[in-house]
């Protein structure tokens, strides 16, 4: 299965502050370590959230809102795709990673990839009739 | 089973193969380090959900199957007979010290990885028993997990690992990467385990599913890492390429009732475009290397081809039919025959490649080969022959122990019944 595994912005980040040599070469073996172990697919930094934009979407109506965008810690700051056997075992990739902020506090989010087999299932009559006669079911439960 | 469990098992599944190597260059022998690797684990499994995951778990468990190490050299001295092996062993690299071990554990482990691939894909090995020694040591999976992804009983895989640890003991196969005229020879054969494995997860020979994703992820996996370790090797950087974009079709190949969807029938949509990307990177390293006709590299252009077509008809086949040329020339084989075969029949139409899938019609090795009638049928077919193509899907449907597979050629039998084509 693959996990996204995404890094917090924090201050520094949003300010364009690139991390010190320190960390870009933790970095640089944490991702060598994970590339000759086969387990990372992909993985980029972020440019802070002033080089983007967002589009908000109102029904039919698109409207362009440029960056900075100011909750720092909702926003992510780079990202890595893993490909492993379960969640638990991204957890203890995720905990040999160095700390992205240095010395002081940071989450590293890990979120699983919907893959084909996760949508398979709704792809099938029976278990789509299933869903219908439980949902209709169910519907029936409540007016009870 | 509990958090801890599953914990455990993911530290396994990231430091085994590594644990295993580190010992196997101290002990010399890959058996007595996978057993004092699975002594670790078991320690582990005894303390950690007490004592929570230790912060560096790796370091942990080589601590411990060392200590376990010189547990058993100190033993073997004492009561010489009964350890007799493991004395001579330990003996032969001198009085060993914890400082010793922890010495020679600070060589590149990426070179012990890599012997190891190459003791556990050895030729004084089955087949079967390499498979199921590189799964079990650099996979890291487990003997019921190897069973599962295989259809057989988990007594038989055990059976089998216990035999091959045995077999490279008393061969005395030495734990190294093998030099010179050898090493060609032996790449091949780690190549060829990989690839096998894949190739079962890719298109089941047997059972109930047409495809087991997991054994590719898990050989697709192995391929990387052999990547990483023999970075200057252009057919592992072949396979790796072959395997990236064969895995990048596989949620297309299967329909939504687990029914196999042909090549030119899935929805190119749905290939992984992430996965087509590393493909063609790897296989531009390939050739980049000078490695552009290995067998792999040349099956992996071919894969390319089908990658880069947006649709069905875009595909480069007079391209394919030259790669499939280049291929037989290198490794001649009744299968890579029939391949080109439906290549040309694609390039230069079904009559061209039915008379040379007639040729192949008395070829010994292809008598059970379900792909020979199923090609044929599929010529006759779109010749409009329906009465000769539909006992040839007949015929395939009975050589096929895939049962989806078995589905799909009846029904493709009996569209010719219908006159209708199946396509």
């Amino acid at each position: 299965m693959r996990f996204m595994v995404i890094v917090k912005a924090d201050k520094d980040s949003e300010a364009g502050v690139l991390p010190d040599q320190k960390l870009l070469s933790d970095m640089g073996k944490y991702n060598e370590e994970l590339v000759k172990a086969g387990v990372m697919l992909a993985g980029e930094g972020l440019q802070p959230s002033s080089k983007g934009a967002r589009v908000r979407f109102s029904g039919t109506k698109r409207s362009v809102i440029d960056g900075p965008f100011s909750e720092t810690k909702e926003l992510i700051a780079g990202f890595w795709l893993f490909q492993v056997k379960s969640l638990d075992e991204a957890i203890e990739w995720v905990k040999r990673a160095p700390n992205p902020v240095p010395g002081k506090e940071s989450e590293i989010e890990i979120r699983q990839v919907f893959e084909a087999d996760d949508f398979g299932a709704e792809y099938t009559p029976e278990l789509r009739a299933q869903e219908e006669r439980l949902g209709k079911q169910m519907a029936a439960n409540a007016k009870r | 089973m509990s958090d801890a469990h599953r914990a455990i098992d993911a530290v396994w599944r990231i430091e085994s193969a590594r644990l295993i190597a580190g010992l196997a260059r101290i002990v010399g022998d890959v058996g007595l380090a996978e057993d004092l690797a699975q002594d670790a684990l078991l320690a582990a499994l005894e303390r950690w959900p007490e004592s929570g995951i230790p912060d560096n778990p790796g370091a942990w468990l080589m601590a411990t199957a060392k200590h376990r190490a010189i547990d058993m050299h100190r033993r073997s001295k004492r009561i010489e007979r009964k350890h007799e092996e493991i004395g001579r062993e330990l003996d032969s690299r001198q009085e060993m010290t914890v400082a010793d071990l922890d010495a020679a554990l600070d060589d590149d482990i990426g070179d012990d990885l890599l012997r190891l691939i190459f003791t556990s894909c050895h030729p004084v090995l089955s087949m079967e028993a390499r498979v199921a020694l590189t799964l079990r040591m650099l996979g890291g999976l487990t003997t019921d997990e190897i069973a599962r992804a295989f259809l057989i009983p988990e007594a038989t895989v055990a059976q089998r690992i216990v035999r091959a640890k045995r077999t490279l003991a008393e061969a005395r196969v030495p734990f190294e990467v093998p030099r010179g005229s050898d090493r060609d020879a032996r790449l091949s054969s780690v190549l060829g385990v990989i690839y096998l494995v894949f190739n079962e997860g890719y298109s089941a020979t047997a059972g109930d599913d047409w495809t087991r994703p997991a054994l590719c992820d898990d050989a697709v996996r192995l391929g990387r890492i052999l990547a990483g370790l023999a970075p200057g090797e252009p057919e592992v950087h072949g396979l790796v390429a072959l395997m990236e974009m064969q895995a990048s079709r596989l949620r297309a190949r299967t329909g939504p009732s687990g029914e196999p969807i042909l090549l030119l029938d899935q929805d190119r949509g749905r290939w992984d475009q992430l996965l087509i990307r590393r493909g063609l990177a790897a296989l531009a390293r390939a050739e980049q290397l000078g490695g552009a006709s290995g067998p792999y590299a040349l099956q992996a252009a071919i894969v390319a081809c089908h990658a880069r077509a947006r649709t069905g008809e875009e595909t480069d086949w007079e391209r394919i039919v030259a790669l499939y040329d280049a291929l037989a020339e290198l490794t001649p084989s009744p299968i890579v025959e029939l391949n080109r075969a439906v290549a040309v029949s694609m390039a230069y139409g079904p009559a061209a490649g039915l008379r040379l899938v007639e040729a192949l019609g008395a070829e010994p090795s292809l008598r059970t080969y379900h792909l020979l009638p199923s090609v044929r049928g599929d010529l006759l077919l779109k010749l409009g022959r329906l009465n000769e193509a539909r006992p040839e899907f007949e015929h395939a449907a009975s050589l096929t122990r895939n049962a989806r597979e078995r589905k799909m050629l009846l029904d493709r039998a009996r569209s010719c019944i219908n006159g209708a084509s199946a396509r």
